[in-house]
């Protein structure tokens, strides 16, 4: 009993401890593997290794995208729109899918093969017959990123629910439980965890589906502005459009993150586990 | 022996258990019969694999028998019965609920008045001893602590029959013992009807009036034996009886036999 107090004093000692060093200590490793990228990319275009209308300067391309700041970033969040919807779409639907397959084996023996079609055909393949019947707006874009970000969510999904403890289903019986109160209070949540690995893979994989999208048809969001770029052989603008690309399929990643840290505090990938401090 | 015979709390008839797969065919329980008086504790003992826990289920109705018949306070058991508290040899604790309300996890799924229900768990914090710790989450409760949260859970209703399938299992020998005496207080106090399946041969006879002693699979009862003990007992004290002695010794011999036998 004394063990189990000490335990629990000094894991409120470390989250109270200060938060920013801790910060600091997790992330500098990452964040001077960037600094040296964009170093060996100075050095590349500074020294003239490669030439510039090949490869543009960082400086010059941080430059290009603080002149076009409300250019860029009108087609950022045309993407950013497409992406964020793509991927409620596709976890809602993705979700209903997967508890509708644990639920009954025949209607997961019904969905699993055309789940499986639908991923193995290349989305970059079907996109142009999304702009044919849906038109140049929004739309086709946000069915793509849907397509591309639905399957990770639905299989993780349905491993979730797959993965729940026996003998807490077995509890659950003994207490007499109707299935939906058992679905609620102990499939749905212990599948979250399960959940929010898929879902970190669907929400890189639905911004690359709405750029995908843009490519396609249309004249905004930054997939268009690369293309364009690209036609132009305007190397900054299209070095602008991946640096702003990435760094919306990096924020988003943080969102659901972060979303995952507010949710699940309780889940031993999340939880700082006890340390034994030394003075 | 009394004249006035109560109607069992268990009888398992002529009872068989087959496990059918692609792969095995798989006989674990073969004619087991026997009744449980109501407010007795009876412990299970036998070789792994012998079947003990198929029979925790099938009178929790979570198996259903191949063959014979389970009745449970008088009425066929159908399919899961909900007057019985089970306890697994892992507490199945709800990682994102804190002892508190994973012990009111009872409640919530039959439905007790929220009120009812607070007091009874506060009462059963109190009796395993697990004040303080009401609002800590299972990973941060030593393994002793989350059995008790998982017993507490099991006696939120106050269920006539107790099962427990290898409870401390997987505790260290002094914390099984503690346990032990708390769980024969707490039976003592509560007059529940226990089945408890265990590997300790001195855990069955401390806490059992009855020791169903079984065979390898397929799983027969070997011997049944009473322990000549009294009802309340003293763990130290009972431990240096003659008594505890001569049933240990007896069961330790009837398993070394029955596992000898092939």
């Amino acid at each position: 009993m004394k063990g189990d107090l000490l335990i629990v004093v000094q894991t409120v000692t470390i989250r109270d401890r200060d938060r920013l060093g801790e910060l600091a200590e997790r992330s500098w490793r990452p964040f001077a593997l960037l600094a040296a990228c964009f170093g060996i990319w100075w050095a590349l275009t500074e020294f003239e290794v490669v030439p510039r209308y090949l490869v543009p300067s960082p400086g010059a391309t941080l430059q290009l995208i603080a002149d076009k700041a409300g250019y860029i970033t009108h087609h950022t969040l045309v993407t950013g729109y497409e992406t964020v919807l793509g991927f409620v779409i596709a976890v809602v639907v993705g979700v209903a899918a997967a508890v509708l397959m644990v639920a009954s084996a025949e209607v997961e023996k019904t969905l699993y093969p055309l789940l499986l079609f639908a991923q193995v055909v290349p989305k970059i393949a079907i996109a142009p017959l999304f702009v044919v019947w849906l038109g140049f707006g929004l739309t086709p874009r946000i069915v793509v990123a849907v397509l591309i970000a639905f399957f990770p969510v639905v299989i993780s999904m349905v491993t979730g629910l797959k993965s729940v403890d026996p003998e807490m289903l077995q509890l659950a019986s003994t207490m007499g439980a109707s299935p939906a109160k058992t679905f609620v209070k102990i499939r749905f949540p212990a599948s979250l965890p399960f959940l929010f690995s898929g879902l970190k893979v669907a929400v890189t994989l639905a911004v690359t589906g709405a750029v995908v999208g843009e490519f396609v048809g249309g004249n905004d969001g930054l997939g268009s502005i690369i293309l364009q770029a690209n036609g132009n052989l305007d190397t900054p603008m299209l070095f602008a459009g991946l640096l702003v690309m990435s760094l919306l399929g990096v924020v988003l990643f943080a969102a659901v993150e972060f979303a995952e840290r507010l949710l699940l505090p309780w889940h031993a990938s999340r939880r700082g586990d006890a340390v034994t401090v030394t003075y | 022996m009394t004249v006035t015979q109560q109607a069992p709390a268990v009888e398992i008839q002529k009872v068989a258990a087959r496990f059918r797969s692609k792969k095995r065919d798989v006989l674990a329980l073969e004619n087991v019969s026997m009744d449980v008086r109501p407010g007795e504790f009876v412990s299970i003992v036998g070789p792994s694999g012998c079947g003990k826990s198929t029979l925790l289920k099938l009178v929790s109705g979570l198996l259903k028998p191949s063959a014979g018949a389970v009745r449970l306070l008088g009425g066929p058991v159908g399919g899961p019965r909900k007057d019985v508290g089970y306890v697994f040899q892992r507490a199945a604790l709800l990682e994102w609920r804190t002892a508190r309300r994973n012990i009111l996890l009872q409640a919530e799924m039959r439905g007790m008045p929220q009120k009812e229900a607070a007091a009874r768990a506060a009462e059963l914090i109190e009796m395993t001893g697990l004040q303080g710790f009401e609002d800590a989450l299972p990973h941060e409760l030593s393994g002793g602590m989350q059995q008790r949260v998982a017993l507490c859970r099991a006696l939120l209703h106050r269920p006539p029959v107790l099962l427990m399938d290898e409870p401390f299992g997987a505790l260290d020998a002094l914390t099984r013992e503690q346990m032990n005496v708390e769980l024969h207080r707490i039976w003592h106090e509560t007059s529940t009807t226990v089945l408890l399946v265990t590997h300790s041969i001195a855990e069955a006879v401390y806490l059992g009036n009855r020791v169903v002693v079984m065979t390898p699979r397929p799983g027969t009862i070997a011997e049944v034996i009473d322990v000549e003990l009294p009802r309340r007992r003293n763990y130290a004290a009972t431990m240096s009886q003659p008594a505890f002695a001569s049933a240990t010794s007896h069961i330790r011999d009837l398993l070394g036999a029955a596992t000898h036998r092939e």
